[in-house]
């Protein structure tokens, strides 16, 4: 039940796979102390590239990297990395650059700092490119297994990690599967859909759901790109209720996601709980309270789902 | 204010800053204490602003690049009166108007909302550049950090203000040599600096930026020139006024505990 940081376990994950595979490099922005990125720093520091607080050069030069044949993975808070859009869009995905993009501190779970250091659009964005990757992991050792899975894509990737730390939800000998959603508790009624930090809360929602008598199913997507398409149109053909649950955006996010799907089947409805403003600075658990991803307004959300 | 004065406002705002980052848990104590003498310099001598009249539009504007130092921004705004001293504990807090990085549509005094590195230059050559255009005589004031002039956008701001003949924008650049994660010189260095500025054709000038009359000095100097803008290359301290924390990255973004928030108080309190 250990509550690591994903940006913690990534680090980790990195500075072993560093020793495994010769062609990755790493590259930061004045940030391998956050981001995590400093312990393959240490081991391997020929092969990591502190490029300072130039987030745009640090896209294009791990473009130029991946383009030569190296896999670049490249490190910042998400609202800074995923904030150099265009240089994104041409360097990383139109030219098919096998650039891992790595965001950290992502949500507003972040707390103090406040909104300029909070990604609340980065999954949008990402979403938007088409042959990017959108990943976002809910533990440690499933962020341990989707960096093994990164490396072996070939093709841009977004990976989506948080500052605090999240408590385990996976057994540890969880087996990564690109683009399948995780069922994490079985139910017939309703099924929360949630992503990375915020499961934690989604799964105590579902034990107060559980004390209105209503079963909810809880399931964690850690690929939101390609989403679960199979998964979703199984949902449809059953009870078809969805709430998506994310420390995101409402726009562009898993809830969009999700939504497009659902309409394009033509069965089901979606509930959308997401950040709906800009953020602030606060203390994490009064943040998720006052914008809705606690668990009882999740809670309380799959009940109106139910009622209308 | 004369400059013994100036002196006794920045003592007391360094008290300030340590008290708030004490409560909020979290915050940059190094680099608002390496500003906040010239933060002092501009709103308590320099620039023209009337607390009692935030929003007169003649009023000289300061944009805060280096947005994680607003701690030491909001002490001078509320030693200026626009806001109770005692609000600036409330820094980080749910609800509150002093966000962790300055967002001027919860608190309007602050000209800008900034905290992502690299944007606030352009912002300020905005605002002057509406000046001119508008034929206003208010001037525009930008402090910037060492590790932000990383950025390119900083490099675009800087060729774009000569070009404008922009001579009532003045920048501070606050040369601590200390940014997140080590010195300024290993990660990225920036060095010659102020020959880059002047290749870019700023009017540029070099001062220790704890030495209030170099301050004032160079400030005045500032605005008699015509033609160009100028750059002040401020040496700082980063953590000045902390023996502790002087010139060590490690406390760039870190809050001190209540003993060592006391223990810098009173060594602050004890230094002439
Ligand atoms: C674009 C961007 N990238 C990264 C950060 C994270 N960050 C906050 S402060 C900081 C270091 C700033 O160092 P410096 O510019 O030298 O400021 P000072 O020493 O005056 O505090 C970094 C990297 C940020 N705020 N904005």
């Amino acid at each position: 039940m250990a509550a690591k940081a994903t940006r913690v376990a990534f680090g980790e994950a990195l500075a072993r796979l560093g020793g495994e595979n010769p062609r990755i490099v790493v590259l930061d922005a004045d940030l391998s102390k956050s981001t995590m990125s400093d312990y393959f720093a240490s081991k391997y520091p020929e092969r990591f590239f502190d490029m300072g607080i130039a987030e745009g050069n640090m896209v294009g030069t791990g473009a130029g990297m991946a383009l030569a044949g190296m896999i670049p993975f490249i490190c910042s808070f998400s609202c800074f990395v995923t904030g150099r859009f265009e240089q994104i869009r041409m360097s990383i995905g139109y030219s098919r650059a096998n650039v891992k993009i790595v965001g950290t501190h992502s949500g507003i779970g972040i707390g103090p700092d406040g909104y300029s250091q909070m990604a609340i659009e980065d999954i949008a964005l990402m979403r938007s490119l088409p042959n990017m990757v959108v990943i976002q992991p809910a533990d440690g050792v499933e962020t341990e297994r989707a960096v093994e899975y990164i490396v072996r894509h070939n093709g841009p990737v977004f990976l989506r990690l948080t500052r605090q730390g999240v408590e385990d939800i996976n057994p540890p000998d969880y087996q990564f599967r690109f683009g399948e959603g995780v069922i994490l508790r079985p139910g017939k009624n309703v099924t929360l859909m949630a992503t990375g930090g915020v499961i934690g809360n989604t799964l105590k929602a579902a034990a107060i759901l559980a004390g209105k008598g209503v079963d909810a199913q809880v399931v964690n997507i850690h690929t939101l790109k390609p989403i679960d398409r199979k998964l979703i149109a199984q949902i449809g053909r059953s009870h078809g209720r969805i709430v998506t649950v994310e420390d995101h955006g409402i726009t562009g996010g898993l809830g969009s996601a999700v939504s497009e799907v659902v309409a394009e089947l033509g069965r089901g409805r979606v509930k959308r709980v997401a950040v709906e403003d800009y953020g602030e600075s606060g203390d994490a658990e009064g943040l998720y309270r006052k914008y809705g991803l606690s668990e009882e307004n999740i809670a309380a959300r799959a009940l109106e789902l139910l009622q209308d | 204010m004369d400059i013994s004065e100036l002196k006794a406002i920045a003592k007391e705002l360094r008290v300030d800053i340590i008290r708030m980052l004490t409560a909020a848990g979290s915050g940059h104590p190094g680099g608002s204490l390496s500003c906040i003498d010239i933060i002092v310099t501009l709103f308590f001598n320099k620039m023209r602003h009337k607390p009692e009249d935030p929003n007169w539009s003649g009023r000289d504007r300061f944009v805060l690049s280096k947005g994680h130092c607003v701690p030491a921004l909001y002490a001078a705004l509320a030693k200026a009166g626009y806001f109770p001293r005692e609000e600036l504990l409330t820094l980080r807090k749910l609800n509150s108007r002093l966000q962790g990085h300055p967002d001027r549509n919860r608190l309007p005094y602050l000209e800008a909302s900034t905290g992502s590195l690299g944007q606030g230059l352009s912002i300020a050559l905005g605002m002057a550049l509406a000046g001119k255009t508008m034929k206003a005589s208010y001037r525009v004031y930008c402090m910037i950090s060492d590790g932000e002039c990383q950025a390119g956008q900083v490099w675009e701001a800087a060729m774009a203000a000569p070009k404008y003949k922009l001579d009532n924008l003045c920048v501070l650049l606050d040369y601590n040599k200390i940014q997140l994660s080590g010195a300024v010189d290993n990660i990225m260095s920036l060095e010659p600096l102020l020959e880059k500025w002047r290749a870019f054709n700023w009017n540029t000038m070099e001062i220790d930026g704890h030495d209030f009359k170099a301050i004032i000095r160079s400030l005045d100097d500032a605005e008699k020139v015509k033609g160009k803008p100028t750059l002040i290359l401020c040496h700082t301290t980063k953590g000045k006024g902390v023996s502790f924390m002087e010139g060590k990255w490690e406390w760039h973004g870190k809050a001190p505990n209540r003993d060592e928030g006391e223990r810098a108080v009173q060594e602050i309190l004890a230094r002439p």
